[in-house]
């Protein structure tokens, strides 16, 4: 990292004042924090507090908006249509997430592990895709995975079998899944690399003369030093597939029947928010997939910090 | 980083070669005699995966709306129609591709901007200082990572349509602001990157706090600022839910909300806008090129500033 010009100006004689910053009167911290905490405060917290106060009412043709207590949470707890959409979601999590890890963490050992020819072009060339915005890169698959002029659908005419239909009921999840793969593995890639990197390259040494093959290090010494960097990934992993949007959104057009208006949580709170106008079961809707990517999430923490411990 | 190795390389004797990588600063791999050609082979593989649509999409582009449907995918079309196609993707409906290009160059760069310089100040603020309630804000925010963005929308569209917000540039830029996972990147860097004597010597110079940040701090902070704007513009540039809900008026939308708007018109449309498919595919085209410029440019940056954030926890 670039501290060579703070290390260089180091050099003044050290103060005899010990602990020089946390002496420091506080009002200048406060100078620097207070414009991300207004922001933050006023962007996030606030209109979390609006719409969980929404939430708790109901716009009825007679009466107008009544309050109703939780009753918002009692239905969607009871929502046939949003439980498939989280079940959904969920089976896209379990099954998508492992392949784009397993993706990721076999292309980041190989880059780092010095075997490869010209392993800036592969670590460069799987990262292009995360530039894409997932509005494009859905809009390309959706277009590639089309009847009419996706290639693998002219092969097949050409060839003369028929190509599976990558936009019926049968292939649309996994035909969304691989759009998603497509778009992160290189992120996460580049982040497992990076935590590689970081890794004092004598450990390696050390164990290269002692006899140790690539894949050893690699199983032995690299994947242990991973576990942040992968934990961090897999967090971000579970807030994306839970939180599902632009990929069925766009592939909704091509699809109408396939991926209908429930078809992830999100695309179910968009739709009785802005095509019922249900604004308060919407809020109510979308809290709760708030929550349950919380609970997720923090059972993976558990996970696998209890599996540190052992 | 490792060099690439030119030359007839095809066995085990490239020793050589690895010398070239003896300049380099970041660290010295151990000498690896062999490189595998398996490995390499197999990553080709990977790399042809992920390149491929985008080499399809190059191809597409090229073509027009005839030829997308009855020539083959993965080669050239009868007429070479990029630079037609381009220039009707920038002119079509009164140039309203052009004016998505420029709301999206806006809103990425000062979203990314304001939130790099907010997590900036805030990360040191949290690092370098003590203070009442440090403890307990720095959680709440941290905390607060784990809050999908979109779960955060419709929540932030109810509130902005109180305030009559909707509908304007501002829907967009305010919510991009807060960025907590910046603040984590930037406290992080921040506590390793600023050294404690560097601050005191400036101290004791006597210069003001923010004299110190401004002429001290932030050049050792650079590569982290460089990655949490990069990152900012990005899912800024890339943001489509919340744009797709705040905006109704086409003259704001973002690049990503306008092709989806297209693409809209072109499935299933006859006639007038059955030519539409052919700007919606060069349309992907040009939006995803200046970001891919960004990063290729930007690189040296966001891998260290990377590396920060993905180690320590």
């Amino acid at each position: 990292m670039t501290t060579s010009t703070a290390t260089a100006r180091a050099a003044a004689p050290a103060s005899p004042r010990r602990a020089g910053r946390s002496t420091t009167t506080g009002h200048h911290a406060y100078l620097f924090v207070a414009p991300f905490l207004v922001c933050f405060v006023l962007l996030f917290l606030l209109p979390l507090a609006y719409a969980a106060y929404l939430s708790l009412f109901k716009d009825q043709l007679v009466g107008g908006t009544v309050f109703v207590g939780l009753d918002n949470y009692t239905r969607a707890l009871q929502d046939s249509l949003l439980l498939h959409g989280v079940l959904r979601v969920g089976l896209f999590f379990l099954i998508q997430v492992p392949v784009m890890m397993l993706i990721a963490l076999v292309a980041a050992l190989a880059i780092d592990s010095g075997l490869l020819r010209a392993s800036r072009v592969f670590r460069l060339g799987l990262f292009v895709p995360y530039a894409v915005p997932s509005v494009v890169a859905a809009l390309m698959w959706g277009y590639l995975y089309g009847p009419d002029f996706g290639p693998l659908a002219q092969l097949g005419d050409r060839l003369g079998f028929t190509a599976p239909n990558l936009l019926g009921d049968t292939w649309m999840l996994a035909s969304l899944g691989n759009i998603v793969t497509w778009e992160f593995a290189g992120y996460n890639m580049i982040i497992l690399y990076a935590a590689l990197r970081s890794v004092p390259a004598e450990r390696y040494e050390a164990a290269a003369v002692d006899g140790a093959g690539a894949w050893r290090i690699a199983w032995h010494l690299k994947l242990p030093a991973l576990r942040p960097a992968l934990l961090l990934c897999l967090i971000f992993s579970v807030i994306g597939s839970f939180q599902l949007f632009a990929e069925p959104n766009l592939v909704q057009r091509l699809a109408p029947t396939v991926v209908n208006s429930s078809y992830t949580p999100n695309v179910y709170a968009y739709s009785l928010a802005f095509t019922s106008q249900q604004v308060n079961y919407a809020a109510a809707v979308s809290f709760l997939l708030g929550f349950v990517i919380l609970v997720v999430s923090y059972v993976m923490l558990f996970l696998t910090s209890r599996g540190s411990r052992r | 980083m490792t060099t690439i190795s030119r030359g007839p390389a095809a066995s085990g004797r490239t020793v050589s070669h690895s010398t070239a990588s003896a300049h380099q600063p970041v660290r010295r791999r151990p000498r690896r005699p062999t490189k595998s050609n398996l490995l390499t082979l197999a990553m080709c593989a990977l790399l042809v995966y992920f390149l491929f649509p985008l080499f399809w999409l190059t191809i597409a582009a090229t073509k027009n709306t005839g030829d997308l449907f009855s020539t083959f995918g993965l080669w050239f079309g009868n007429d070479f129609s990029l630079f037609t196609n381009i220039g009707q993707t920038f002119t079509h409906n009164g140039g309203e591709y052009t004016r998505w290009m420029a709301n999206t160059l806006v809103y990425a760069a000062v979203s990314a901007v304001g939130a790099s310089a907010l997590a900036t100040f805030a990360g040191y603020g949290f690092a370098r200082y003590t203070f009442r309630g440090r403890g307990p804000l720095l959680g709440l925010v941290l905390g607060t990572i784990m809050v999908p963005t979109t779960a955060l929308a419709i929540p932030t569209y109810l509130l902005f349509s109180q305030a009559g917000l909707v509908n304007t540039p501002w829907a967009i830029i305010l919510p991009s602001l807060v960025s907590p996972f910046g603040l984590f990147l930037m406290w992080v860097y921040a506590r390793d990157a600023v050294s404690d004597s560097v601050l005191e010597a400036a101290r004791i110079d006597g210069a003001g706090e923010l004299a110190i940040f401004f002429r001290v701090v932030l050049r050792s902070l650079a590569p982290g600022f460089v990655t949490v704007l990069l990152f900012t513009l990005v899912a800024t540039w890339n943001n489509y839910f919340l744009p797709l809900i705040m905006l109704n008026d086409p003259s704001y939308y973002p690049i990503t909300v306008g092709l989806s708007s297209w693409s809209a018109q072109a499935v299933g449309g006859n006639g007038s806008n059955a030519d539409l498919l052919a700007l919606v595919v060069t349309g992907s085209l040009l939006s995803v090129l200046p970001l891919i410029a960004a990063f290729l440019m930007l690189q040296r940056y966001w891998q260290s500033g990377l590396s920060a954030g993905a180690v320590k926890e």
